[in-house]
């Protein structure tokens, strides 16, 4: 996969869970209480939280800026040097 | 007596790791070491930290109280929101600002503003105002220290004493540590909440009978609103996933940024950050909705009865007589109450010392304000080459020193809601500074211009919601007052919480009128010098 589509599709990702935080369908019930006490517009939300975790860890391992830490650890020793 | 005194054995704890932090740093006054820990910070010290950093009294204290009153809407208002957008902003503009820091040498973000623009005067600007919403949140910090003692003492510490408690050991470990000890005590405080958090729930349940019997009931009662989200509009849901652009754009958020030793530490923070704040908000907004159910707490009770009357008679009573109602449904209290009931009292100091620790979250907004002051006013206009770097760290401690002193005085003297509305409004101030980062780290043709058009921009639309809010009385709940309609559309209304902007919280208006300033007025004016776009954006 090109790396431009790859960029792409993580974008659109985070575009997609970004927009799922509008759970209109659960808005007016508490029904089905989960595990028989978290109202499920509650547990919607933890089971979001996971997700935007789990999205994290995509962005982490699939898109990590390498480049910006090679640059910025050769430059600092650089400075190091100089000061 | 034993939570109150189990608080204060955590309280010498902390100023001890304050200590420890200015022996670990060998005597040296080398200004990236006091104000960075050195840049070394390592993985598992970067997350709790900086998750603890943004822990604050409203994460504990506030979630719970405006569960009480709203519900389970709160988690997904406040929690699982910022699950999304903190780490994100941590993943794309964190790392950048930890890479120019390490590279360039920069301590605060006026000064990465300062560089990447070619300017003095705007950069100055941007510290005013990031200065000036920074301030109440530090008083309020000042306020919540003396009120939790107090309360968690059962009334036998006095809030001036209180205070001033919390004040000096917020002093201390920030003077001595810098940047290291607050890091260690930010650590400190979110282990501790994280673990005995967790046993509180499982406590709490259990005295209260069990949480499925809690929420059966709640759902067969007139209450069962508060398990749904059916009187809060989608609109103003959809508001708070702005809310927290404001994190990377407050001061000490950006600046901590800096303290790592590697950028891969902020890999493991940016995964675990959503679950970290499940672990925290969860239980918290979860114990708020169920306090509902604890109404053999007589407080709690009070706290029910007044929301109740306020919601069926609150139309026809004076503003005085809602507001007397108001403050005494104010609800910030109910998970200490639900302790106090539920947990033995071991359980209840340690909780009460993590809450206290959250409450004290101030102290890296002193030391940012500190870092700020000595690097964007006394160093840039020539003080450390006149007096030299040991005196820079001297400036800065004492600033700490007055900082803490000048925001005690206010919090003893000054009544609480102002600066309450002022950290309100502080978060929509840094959400609408994100953007001067955003185009500052990704955007070659930004300007100067643009990010000062932004940042006037954000503060007269801040100061403009407070003199609104100031001028228009809230109404009771129910409608809101509508003060600007064009035909069946509601653009400007007053609400019973705040203001309202087309259905909207003011802080999308604010934070969209900022990044289109930014954009329209960095595109008619002059761009930096080719060679400082090419030390920020190299092989472009």
């Amino acid at each position: 996969m090109s790396h431009t589509l790859s960029r792409g599709l993580l974008a659109l990702a985070v575009l997609i869970v970004y927009l799922l935080h509008q759970d209109l369908w659960l808005w007016r019930t508490a029904r089905p209480l989960v595990f028989g006490f978290v109202p499920v517009g509650l547990f919607y939300h933890v089971a979001y939280s996971v997700l935007a975790a789990l999205l994290m860890w995509l962005l982490v391992s699939r898109a990590w800026p390498k480049h910006l830490e090679q640059d910025a650890e050769r430059h600092g020793q650089d400075r190091d040097r100089s000061a | 007596m034993i939570p109150a005194l189990i608080v204060f054995g955590y309280l010498a704890i902390v100023v001890y790791i304050g200590v420890f932090a200015f022996r670990r740093a060998h005597g040296r006054e080398e200004v990236e070491d006091y104000f960075l820990a050195n840049r070394s910070l390592g993985p598992f010290v970067f997350l709790m930290s900086l998750f603890g950093t943004n822990m604050t009294a409203f994460a504990i204290l506030g979630s719970s109280g405006h569960a009480f009153h709203n519900g389970i809407v709160t988690y997904g208002l406040m929690a699982s929101a910022s699950a999304l957008v903190i780490p994100l902003t941590l993943f794309l503009i964190g790392t950048r600002v930890w890479a120019l820091g390490k590279r360039l040498g920069f301590i605060t973000p006026v000064q990465l503003f300062r560089d990447r623009w070619e300017t003095s005067h705007v950069g100055t600007v941007i510290f005013a105002v990031q200065a000036a919403l920074l301030v109440p949140y530090i008083i309020i910090g000042m306020m919540g220290g003396g009120t939790t003692l107090h309360a968690i003492s059962g009334g036998a510490v006095p809030f001036w004493l209180g205070g001033a408690v919390v004040a000096l050991v917020v002093m201390s470990y920030v003077f001595f540590g810098g940047m290291r000890g607050t890091a260690w005590v930010n650590t400190f405080q979110t282990v501790l909440f994280l673990v005995f958090g967790a046993i509180a729930v499982v406590v709490i349940g259990a005295g209260m009978g069990g949480f499925r019997a809690s929420a059966g009931a709640l759902l067969a009662s007139p209450d069962s609103f508060l398990l749904t989200r059916e009187r809060v509009p989608p609109a103003y849901f959809f508001s708070y996933t702005f809310i927290p652009l404001s994190s990377i754009a407050f001061p000490h958020i950006t600046i901590f940024c800096l303290t790592a030793r590697r950028m891969a530490q902020f890999k493991k923070t940016v995964v675990f950050y959503p679950l970290c704040i499940l672990a925290i908000w969860f239980p918290c907004v979860f114990l708020g909705v169920m306090a509902n159910r604890a109404t053999d707490v007589p407080e709690i009770r009070e706290k029910v009865e007044a929301r109740e009357t306020l919601a069926a008679e609150g139309a026809r009573l004076s503003p005085g007589e809602r507001e007397a109602l108001k403050a005494r449904a104010e609800a910030d209290d109910v998970l200490l109450l639900l302790l106090e009931r539920y947990a033995p009292l071991w359980l209840a100091g340690i909780l009460g010392a993590g809450i206290m620790a959250a409450v004290m979250a101030t102290d890296s907004q002193i030391l940012a304000l500190s870092t700020m002051f000595t690097e964007d006013v006394f160093a840039h206009y020539e003080g450390k080459a006149r007096f030299g770097e040991a005196a820079q760290v001297h400036t800065g401690r004492a600033f700490v020193i007055i900082i803490t002193v000048v925001a005690y005085l206010v919090a003893l003297r000054a009544p609480e809601t102002i600066f309450a509305l002022g950290v309100q409004y502080a978060f929509t101030g840094f959400a609408a500074l994100a953007p001067l980062l955003v185009a500052a780290l990704f955007w070659r043709g930004s300007t100067k211009w643009g990010a000062l058009a932004s940042t006037l921009w954000a503060a007269a639309a801040v100061a403009g919601v407070a003199v609104f809010q100031a001028a228009v009385p809230a109404p009771p709940p129910g409608p809101p007052t509508v003060v600007w309609a064009v035909g069946s559309l509601d653009v400007l209304a007053r609400t019973p919480g705040g203001t309202s902007v087309l259905g909207f919280l003011p802080v999308v208006p604010i934070v969209l009128g900022s990044a289109l300033l930014m954009a329209v007025v960095s595109l008619l004016t002059p761009k930096p010098s080719p060679a400082t776009l090419a030390r920020y954006f190299p092989g472009r």
